[in-house]
């Protein structure tokens, strides 16, 4: 038997072949139940960090020769709301840190409540989900101390973090940056809010006034231009119900792979 | 190793009787083909993260900064109406267009730094890549684990893939070389044991390539990177582990490619059967007489 495979032909059927692949493969990640079976994934990643975990090591911590040279902005650059404006031409001398939700005391810190407070001061690599890194100083306050004060009610699970600017511009605020820490890194040492990098107040393009670093994590964590932090037992309440702006956009809510 | 000749003027000679033989046993046939799908699926995820930033740096730092300190990167640029894909080493850049830096997208030439064909999901969505490559990341390692303890405990390692000392003779392997190149495999008795080439290919991506991949993995995990931070130090920081883990996939692609050439080209459906059933034909009385 002759097997007529001519070049064309099979330029045809492998065509097709890599066609139907492709939109098989397609079909499977946009396929609920298959999206299911793969997120569990996730909670074995986080199970298995946190076991490894629950002696609280900290994250690396690099010399001021480690230091890049550009640290790259990333994210939102500058807010741009007329009340960010407004806080930003006074200095942010007008802006105020709010702590409420599922608090004993809620709380309102000014830029210099918060630098009077005890600081710790961290050389740390800020790692994008994206693949790059960049190694930068930050000093700021211990999220710990501020959660100490405004003291935590029974329930809360979580610390939400408010930030001032529109990612996604949308009418119903659904764009609003924000993101989201369990207590066990709200209370680790490293995680701090920080107003002061390199050496230098914060600038707008890295999140002026105040920042999160919650270094055992990926960038997007790391919220910027937090204006408020509120106390929570679930995300079910909040914009996508998944604890995040890039976690209501697909991303893991635990970021520490 | 001795050559088994029978009487050349043999009748037998011509007609060589058929033998088979349990190569493979169950457990190395199941982790084989699990190996396979993860594996595509590693690769076609792992692509489609790296397209989120095609640039590879050196060292514990390294961002998309100007003056742009990568040494491996796949880019576009406006050319008048077109883009150009061009692939960037060092000093050195090739225009790459069509299949790196920029390719078809639904028809239209995009920015891209691997074409569609090869990412999963075709389009640009780092979430779901990296959803899908860290399942197929814990299933690879269960897998690879199971498999490892298999080897050690049934003396899979030690009977197959350690090669003997007669085997790693530099007038052996030079040997083997050249049958290789010429594309002449073992035959008969001969073929009851891999070649050596065939078990220093087997050794280095099993307990050299794969756990790189793996360690090179979790030490891009900033998590992991707080419980045992000397895995920075071995791989000399995030940034080069990123590089070396992408090093390692291409050195694995290649791997690849070679294993599915020479099973074609050794007897493909033997091959093919053997780890499926387990079992290969040997075709005994059909060798020739090996050299010493």
């Amino acid at each position: 038997m002759k097997f007529d495979l001519t070049r064309r032909r099979f330029l045809i059927g492998s065509g097709v072949a890599a066609t139907g692949l492709l939109t098989g493969c397609d079909a499977l990640v946009e396929n609920a139940s298959v999206n299911d079976v793969l997120q569990k994934a996730e909670s074995l990643s986080m199970g298995a960090q946190r076991l490894l975990m629950s002696h609280q090591p900290l994250a690396r911590e690099y010399t001021e020769a480690d230091l890049s040279p550009v640290f790259k902005a990333n994210g939102t650059t500058q807010p741009d709301s007329e009340d960010y404006a407004r806080l930003m031409e006074s200095n942010f001398a007008d802006w105020k840190l709010v702590v409420n939700g599922m608090v004993q005391t809620p709380l309102e810190l000014s830029l210099a409540d918060l630098k009077a407070m005890p600081s710790r001061t961290q050389i740390t690599r800020h790692d994008c989900v994206e693949g790059w890194s960049a190694i930068g100083k930050w000093k700021g306050v211990p999220l710990g101390l501020v959660l100490q004060k405004a003291g935590i009610a029974p329930g809360a699970r979580y610390a939400v973090f408010h930030c001032a600017d529109d990612y996604e511009p949308s009418l119903d605020g659904s764009g609003r940056y924000y993101e989201s820490i369990d207590l066990v890194d709200a209370w680790h040492p490293q995680t701090i809010l920080s107003y002061n990098m390199n050496g230098k107040d914060l600038e707008v393009s890295h999140g002026a006034p105040l920042r999160l670093r919650v270094e055992r994590q990926l960038g997007y964590k790391h919220a910027k231009y937090v204006m408020r932090i509120e106390l929570v037992d679930s995300f079910k309440n909040l914009a996508g119900g998944k604890g995040g702006f890039w976690e209501d956009r697909g991303y893991e809510w635990y970021a520490g792979i | 190793m001795t050559s088994v000749t029978t009487g050349t003027s043999d009748t037998e000679m011509s007609k060589p009787k058929k033998v088979l033989f349990y190569r493979h046993s169950a457990a190395v046939r199941i982790t084989h083909w699990l190996n396979v799908l993860c594996l595509s699926f590693l690769l076609m995820s792992g692509l489609q993260i790296f397209n989120a930033h095609p640039h590879l740096y050196w060292g514990q730092y390294g961002a998309d900064a100007l003056p742009d300190p990568s040494f491996i990167s796949i880019g576009a640029f406006r050319d008048g109406d077109t883009i150009k894909g061009v692939t960037r080493i060092g000093a050195l850049a090739i225009d790459t267009t069509g299949v790196l830096g920029a390719s078809k997208e639904d028809g239209e030439l995009s920015p891209r730094a691997f074409p569609s064909w090869i990412t999963i999901p075709s389009y640009q969505d780092l979430a779901t890549g990296r959803r899908w490559h860290f399942f197929f990341a814990w299933f690879f390692v269960i897998n690879g684990l199971v498999y490892l303890l298999y080897g050690s405990i049934a003396g899979h390692f030690r009977r197959d893939l350690v090669p003997t000392r007669d085997q790693l003779t530099p007038t052996h392997l030079a040997h083997e070389i050249s049958e290789h190149a010429r594309l002449r495999f073992p035959k008969g008795e001969e073929a009851r044991h891999y070649n050596s080439l065939q078990k220093l290919a087997y050794v280095g991506v099993i307990f050299i390539l794969l756990p790189l991949m793996v360690l090179t993995g979790l030490t891009m995990s900033p998590g992991f990177n707080s419980i045992f931070p000397w895995l920075l130090d071995v791989f000399g920081g995030r940034q080069s582990a990123r590089t070396i883990h992408f090093i390692a996939a291409s050195l694995l692609v290649a791997f690849v490619i070679v294993h599915i050439a020479m099973v074609l080209v050794s007897g493909v459906w033997n091959n093919l059967r053997s780890m499926i059933t387990g079992y290969y034909v040997l075709k005994i009385g059909q060798e020739k007489e090996m050299p010493k």
